[in-house]
């Protein structure tokens, strides 16, 4: 088994939450992963990315080399497309369609939605629309990951406990809040995919 | 077993810790603040009183370790690649002095400027000072070499250098931890003057330090961390070192080959194992990350008929950090060609945040320079040196820390009037505190805003130095009372702000602006922390 994973998005978009969640999710699954992340100028509004490695044997290379992400899992669609450049033939897309718009020259989000709508695997829809009914607007990554739940061959209960651990310490209603996105994601992409099979 | 999941700065410091650590000292800087923080949120190392507090900047946390370690404790120092040259004096001079209990340095370099001014290589400095270098591949390596380190560090009585680059750094992964040993006690150096450095001394000491390298290179000869490793087709030997091992083993994992290959991890460089490869293979390739340094050393000047590839010849780019697609390159692995970036996609450069109060302060300082010819505003490194990029363009230079004060006093003394000078409230303390003296004792003719956020913003909102004594420093260098303004950037002060700054630029002298207003993540930070303290109750 293995799964190499894009997390992109914008700084502070919750890149390193989605990581550090699927991360003690691998741990306890007993895999081998490496994980590198961006800290620094770039967490200030703009673009980061963070490679995630899985696997049942030893990882050698921190950085995912081009062509071999397995999931791009990203919380902006453009930054979606930044990074197709690391995506393997056949892997999927799985982002959010609702762009983060800092800068002046965004370019035409239906162009942008256009280009995700050709790729041949890909899940895109508005998850901070979905974390907004929840009423947990900053669980957006959240709900993107439960999407990609399917995707990461890791039992999804792993990845409930892991949100329990992260944020038990925030207190019981922020762990709620953050199941049901994940929950909510998961249904959306297990809906898509029956819907996509028939 | 216990295993950790790690990033490479934190399993530095989790192996400082359980190597026996006694002080630790830096000043935030990406990729290395990690390594600080992370013994500052340790149980263990508040339980055993191990020091942690950031210093004002990297030199005066070299020298405290210098100090930790005369008295006979376990110290280590952290920065960032371009804080060793602020920390290189005493750095160089530790060498000379030699430690007493164990010093790592720990260097975090930033190949492809992530979060940088250069790409400077530390390992340049381990051979300058003439000390061991340790370059771990791995989270693993890196936690295993503090506890080696500290041991060889005693054993040589001789700091150590530690190079890690930004992947390491901010890479996790899962590291087995060792048992925790104890802490040295207290013990002075036997020798009284070892530590006086007055010339007689100095050359002893300095004799004692050359005296030392046949034996650090026989330990870089017996290394776990330099390692060979056999293969059968001799076209080419492969020399690699730090995290490009990795590179180079994803790689051979996918494209089965079999050259010999040496992993470099400790230096001063392996002499018998450079023999060895160069002497058995065609032809050499050296893959590290940073400047090729392993590289310049094997062919030196003149080549001498070795066949060398690797940064000076093109094999690999000549600059920026590596990936296992350049090593691939490197190798002449085919690769297939990846889908392309659409074209539409457009960068997103960082940017200050919405409300930063920096934001106001910019927006003041164009209103205010408005009339005046360009170019005459001198910045710093911090968030505000974003304040480069439009929409503001309100600042032409950042070099150093503290540069700005001084580079305004040059230009003032060159007949640029008024000279502005915008520096961080941290930054201020770090270096530019020296830089006001001179501006005083010579009058000159230059604004100095200090914007004060209360924090060192740009590496994720840490304790800052300045805080709450700012005009009194300024007070305290001779600034004249009247011409320390603090002024509150937001949008209702605008005009106010403008006038202040208008008639502090007409001022012919040194006068200080102190913009103070925090930082809006620091304090969405503490607001949270206290709506969750509250809720609690």
């Amino acid at each position: 088994m293995k799964k190499d994973i894009i997390i992109a998005g914008v700084g502070g978009q919750g890149i390193v939450s989605i990581a550090a969640i699927i991360g003690y999710a691998a741990v306890e699954a007993g895999l081998f992963l490496k994980q590198s992340e961006v800290h620094g100028m770039s967490q200030r509004g703009g673009e980061v990315s963070s490679h995630f490695r899985l696997s049942d044997k030893e990882v050698a290379s921190d950085l995912i080399p081009q062509g071999k992400a397995d999931i791009i899992i990203s919380v902006e669609p453009m930054e979606a497309l930044r990074y197709l450049p690391m995506l393997a033939p056949g892997g999927w897309v799985i982002t959010n369609s609702k762009p983060f718009i800092n800068i002046p020259n965004y370019p035409d989000i239906d162009l942008i939605l256009g280009e995700i709508e050709n790729l041949p695997n890909h899940l895109a829809f508005d998850a901070d629309n979905v974390a907004k009914e929840l009423r947990a607007t900053k669980s957006a990554n959240i709900v993107l990951l439960g999407a990609a739940s399917p995707f990461l061959d890791i039992d999804y209960v792993k990845l409930e406990n892991a949100i329990r651990l992260i944020f038990g310490r925030k207190g019981e209603a922020v762990v709620n809040v953050n199941l049901d996105a994940l929950k909510k994601g998961r249904d959306y992409a297990e809906t898509y995919q029956l819907t996509a099979s028939i | 077993m216990k295993r950790l999941l790690l990033l490479g700065d934190e399993a530095i410091a989790q192996g400082a810790i359980d190597a026996g650590l006694s002080g630790a000292y830096a000043y935030p800087g990406t990729p290395s603040t990690e390594i600080l923080e992370y013994i500052q949120h340790s149980k263990y190392a508040k339980e055993n009183k191990i020091h942690s507090t950031w210093s004002a900047n990297e030199k005066t946390a070299m020298e405290a370790a210098l100090g930790m370690s005369y008295a006979g404790k376990r110290a280590l120092v952290c920065m960032k690649h371009v804080g060793l040259n602020v920390a290189a004096d005493p750095f160089i001079n530790s060498a000379i002095t030699g430690a007493n209990g164990g010093v790592i340095v720990a260097s975090a370099d930033d190949p492809s400027m992530h979060s940088s001014q250069n790409e400077q290589d530390s390992r340049f400095y381990g051979k300058f000072a003439m000390v061991p270098v340790l370059e771990p591949s791995s989270q693993q390596e890196a936690y295993d070499m503090m506890h080696y380190g500290y041991d060889i560090s005693e054993k040589y009585q001789v700091p150590v250098l530690l190079r890690i680059t930004t992947r390491l750094a901010h890479s996790r992964a899962g590291v087995v931890v060792r048992e925790v040993k104890k802490q040295n006690e207290m013990e002075l150096p036997k020798d009284s003057i070892q530590y006086v450095l007055l010339p007689s001394n100095a050359r002893k000491r300095y004799k004692i330090l050359l005296g030392i390298q046949p034996s650090l290179e026989t330990e870089s000869e017996n290394s776990a961390y330099n390692k060979y490793f056999e293969g059968s087709d001799k076209s080419l030997g492969i020399i690699v070192s730090g995290i490009a091992y990795n590179y180079l083993m994803e790689n051979k994992n996918e494209n089965n080959f079999s050259f010999p290959v040496l992993k470099i991890g400790q230096y001063p460089l392996p002499l018998k194992m450079l023999e060895k490869i160069a002497g058995e293979c065609d032809e050499i390739l050296v893959i590290e990350e940073g400047y090729p340094m392993i590289e310049e050393s094997l062919t030196g000047l003149l080549g001498k008929g070795l066949k060398v590839r690797g940064r000076f010849d093109g094999t690999i780019l000549r600059y920026g950090e590596l990936n296992p697609n350049i090593v691939a390159s490197a190798l002449g692995i085919k690769e297939f060609k990846p889908m392309q970036v659409p074209d539409l996609v457009v960068s997103r450069p960082p940017a200050l945040c919405g409300g930063c109060p920096h934001i106001d302060s910019f927006k003041a300082l164009n209103e205010a320079l408005d009339g005046l010819s360009s170019g005459r505003s001198f910045s710093d490194i911090g968030c505000y040196t974003l304040g480069a990029l439009p929409p503001y363009e309100s600042i032409n230079s950042c070099v150093d820390m503290g540069a700005s004060i001084t580079m305004a006093k040059g230009a003032a003394d060159a007949g640029l009037v008024p000279s502005v000078a915008v520096i961080g409230d941290s930054t201020f303390t770090h270096s530019g505190m020296t830089a006001l003296l001179d501006a005083v004792n010579d009058k000159s003719p230059i604004t100095v805003l200090i914007l004060d956020n209360e924090t060192t913003g740009m590496t994720g909102g840490q304790f800052s130095p300045a805080n709450g004594k700012i005009e009194f420093i300024c007070k305290g260098l001779g600034v004249d009372e009247r011409h320390i303004r603090v002024i509150e950037p937001l949008k209702k002060n605008h005009n106010d702000n403008v006038r202040i700054m208008k008639e502090e630029l007409n001022y012919n002298g040194v006068s200080v602006i102190i913009p103070r207003r925090e930082c809006v993540v620091t304090l969405a930070q503490k607001t949270k922390e206290k709506r969750k303290a509250a809720a609690s109750k």
